[in-house]
């Protein structure tokens, strides 16, 4: 088997448009090894789905080189394309009039499985990702729950090698989200050297399935490591949650203050909703920095209602490469050099 | 279900080894991707029963227009059949025009182009798949037709070379539907305004198709029709088969001619297609444009 799933060399992708060119991927250097779970997080625009597209044969690099498992994007399509499958989130593809197991025997023909060889494939998968109940129900009727499994039995139709998941939890329930998840490891555990590449803005969810992940931004890999050695990466810094009864300035005034790294609202706000709190995750350069912040929100008349000193989590790794959080992530900021952890 | 998931067909080995393909796998996946995409036109044609009023009353309605001005006329008999052919043939045009021409824009903002490219058939098979679910579909609607309103009508069809009609029959649609491929490969490269230019292509080429008249009537365009259109073309063999006892002035080619015409049209337009989706797909790549949807 070879060692390498994925090889990408200074990949650049620019697309024209009306007014300046778009630097979609700025020289990407990545490599992949067979039967990883390798994650993609990063901004909207960062140029996640670019890549994606090089790499399932479906775009052009403008310049420099990719291959999978060793075939060329560029020369070696077809090869590409018998071992590999992708899945979108929020994916329409096929015809509404097609029941579940039509719809999906229809896309087993395009791999060239022999007609009852695909129905028994179909079947199979149809058991497996849970939609036995939907199998006969008209795909234009399925929830986007079961839209979504559905997707992901199209995408394992040829048991590919690799599998390209471009945000494949996109608007899902918790349990669908969940089960999905799930899937997927058990789709990938089945077989060693079975590979995933991923996209997803859920950063629990990087951080569950996947091995490494490359957080990217305006087409550059800012850092790339497994999710223990990103999150190492911002341990220098202190990070705090505290809660207040209320904050004049928002966030942004904390951030100012000298010794504090980023200040941002937490993510899953838990804060009780009667009290009107407000939670914010504080990145400081040290302990030290804390009197300065306290003092500060004593001044601006806020009342500390709890403070934890919490364990880093990918979000503040990602918080502290991609810029000041998510709002601001698309400002020309330039983040910290590409610079790998391991 | 961990038993479920490993799916292994062929154990033990890898990816690159599962990525040789023989001759005959590239063959079987080809003609198995013909299978599958004609698969849903031929599901739509029992499940989708609205088709009974776009395809076959219209088709219909408008044949009888026709019919009775020509009977007001006191036209020789035969005109009310070559009229009913003209719209038997009807749907074949719609057909292409609606379910080819457009279709491939369609697929695009939906997301099946993308995985179709992504798959590992040559995409020329998606095209005939179409195509031959789109032949069977009209079939239908066109003997339906052929046969209510041959019925209604009494239509006395005057066969002497069933063979050539039938020749002449296959190699219309070869021409036409090659023509649909064509037309759906430059379609998805002009984009939206696709839509608008199958509209406006519908009606003048059902007249100067001579769908409702013998073309030959049109004289110089009427020629130049049968030159270029293969419905126009293959309307006008069928028509000098079909009705053998008729004697109204020819003006056009001999069914024989007619069959060398749609024969080079078919395989000009097959490769025309070929050479265009090749092109399409390059220049798709380069730009960034086999989707719409991106994430
Ligand atoms: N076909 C296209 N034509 C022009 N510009 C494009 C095209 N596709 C993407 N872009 C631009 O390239 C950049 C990267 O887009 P891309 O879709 O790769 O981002 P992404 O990381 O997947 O974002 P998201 O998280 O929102 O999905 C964006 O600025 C986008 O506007
Ligand atoms: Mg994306």
């Amino acid at each position: 088997m070879p060692a390498l799933a994925i090889e990408v060399r200074g990949v650049r992708r620019v697309y024209s448009s009306k007014k300046a060119p778009i630097v979609a991927l700025d020289g990407i250097d990545l490599e992949v090894p067979t039967g990883e779970f390798f994650g993609l997080l990063g901004p909207n625009g960062a140029g996640k789905t670019t890549l994606i597209k090089i790499l399932t044969t479906l775009l052009s690099p403008s310049s420099g080189t990719a291959s999978v498992f060793g075939f060329d994007v560029e020369k070696d399509t077809k090869k590409i394309r018998r071992i590999m499958n992708m899945v979108a989130g929020g994916e329409q593809s096929g015809y509404g009039i097609l029941s579940v197991r039509e719809q999906l025997w229809m896309f087993t023909q395009f791999y060239g499985l022999a007609g009852a060889e695909g129905w028994r494939r179909v079947d199979e998968l149809i058991e497996a990702v849970g939609l036995a109940e939907q199998r006969l129900q008209r795909v234009s009727t399925l929830s986007t729950g079961q839209r979504q499994k559905m997707n992901l039995a199209r995408g394992l139709l040829n048991d590919p090698w690799i599998l390209f998941l471009d945000e494949p939890t996109l608007g899902l329930d918790v349990a669908a989200a969940r089960s999905l998840r799930e899937l997927i490891v058990e789709w990938r555990a089945a077989v060693p050297g079975r590979t995933i590449l991923l996209t997803t803005h859920y950063m629990a969810e990087a951080d569950e399935l996947c091995e490494r992940i490359a957080i990217v931004d305006h087409g550059r890999i800012l850092a790339i490591g497994s999710p223990d050695e990103l999150k190492r990466r911002v341990q220098r810094e202190s990070i705090f949650r505290i809660e207040l009864d209320r904050l004049e300035g928002g966030a942004q005034a904390l951030g100012r203050l000298p010794g504090v790294v980023s200040a941002t609202a937490a993510a899953g706000n838990e804060a009780d909703t009667d009290r009107q709190s407000v939670v914010m995750n504080l990145v400081l350069e040290d302990d030290g920095a804390l009197g300065r912040v306290v003092g500060d929100l004593a001044d601006r008349g806020s009342h500390i209602l709890g403070l934890r000193k919490s364990e880093p989590t990918l979000e503040d790794v990602f918080v502290e490469l991609v810029g000041r959080g998510f709002d601001e992530a698309g400002t020309d900021e330039p983040g910290p050099s590409a610079e790998a952890i391991a | 279900m961990a038993a479920t998931m490993d799916l292994v067909g062929r154990a033990g080995a890898g990816p690159r080894e599962a990525a040789a393909w023989s001759r005959r796998q590239v063959l079987m996946t080809n003609l198995r991707s013909i299978r599958g995409r004609a698969y849903p036109r031929v599901i739509g044609l029992v499940r989708e029963p609205s088709w009974v009023l776009f395809e076959i009353l219209l088709p219909f309605l408008g044949t009888s227009a026709f019919v009775f001005v020509y009977r007001a006329l006191d036209a020789p008999p035969q005109y009310v059949g070559f009229v009913v052919l003209g719209g038997a043939l009807t749907a074949f045009w719609l057909n292409v025009i609606w379910m080819m021409a457009n279709q491939l824009y369609w697929e695009k903002s939906q997301g099946n182009l993308e995985l179709y490219f992504a798959a590992p058939m040559h995409f020329m098979a998606i095209l005939f798949g179409m195509a031959v679910g789109g032949m069977v579909m009209s079939s239908t609607r066109a003997a339906t037709v052929l046969l209510i309103a041959g019925t209604v009508y009494g239509v006395a069809f005057s066969v002497d070379q069933w063979a050539l009609l039938l020749g002449v029959f296959v190699l219309t649609l070869g021409a036409l539907y090659g023509l649909g491929m064509v037309l759906a490969s430059l379609f998805l490269v002009w984009g939206r305004e696709a839509w608008h230019m199958g509209q406006m292509l519908t009606e003048p080429v059902y007249f100067v198709s001579g769908l409702n008249f013998p073309v030959a009537r049109l004289g110089f365009v009427g020629a130049l029709s049968v030159a270029v259109i293969p419905l126009a073309t293959g309307l006008d063999a069928m028509r000098q088969l079909a009705f053998s006892d008729a004697a109204f002035p020819i003006g056009t080619p001999p069914p024989v001619v007619e069959v060398a015409i749609l024969g080079a049209m078919t395989v000009i337009s097959i490769l025309g297609a070929r050479w265009m989706l090749a092109t399409m797909e390059r220049r798709a790549r380069r730009d960034g444009r086999l989707s719409v949807r991106w994430q």
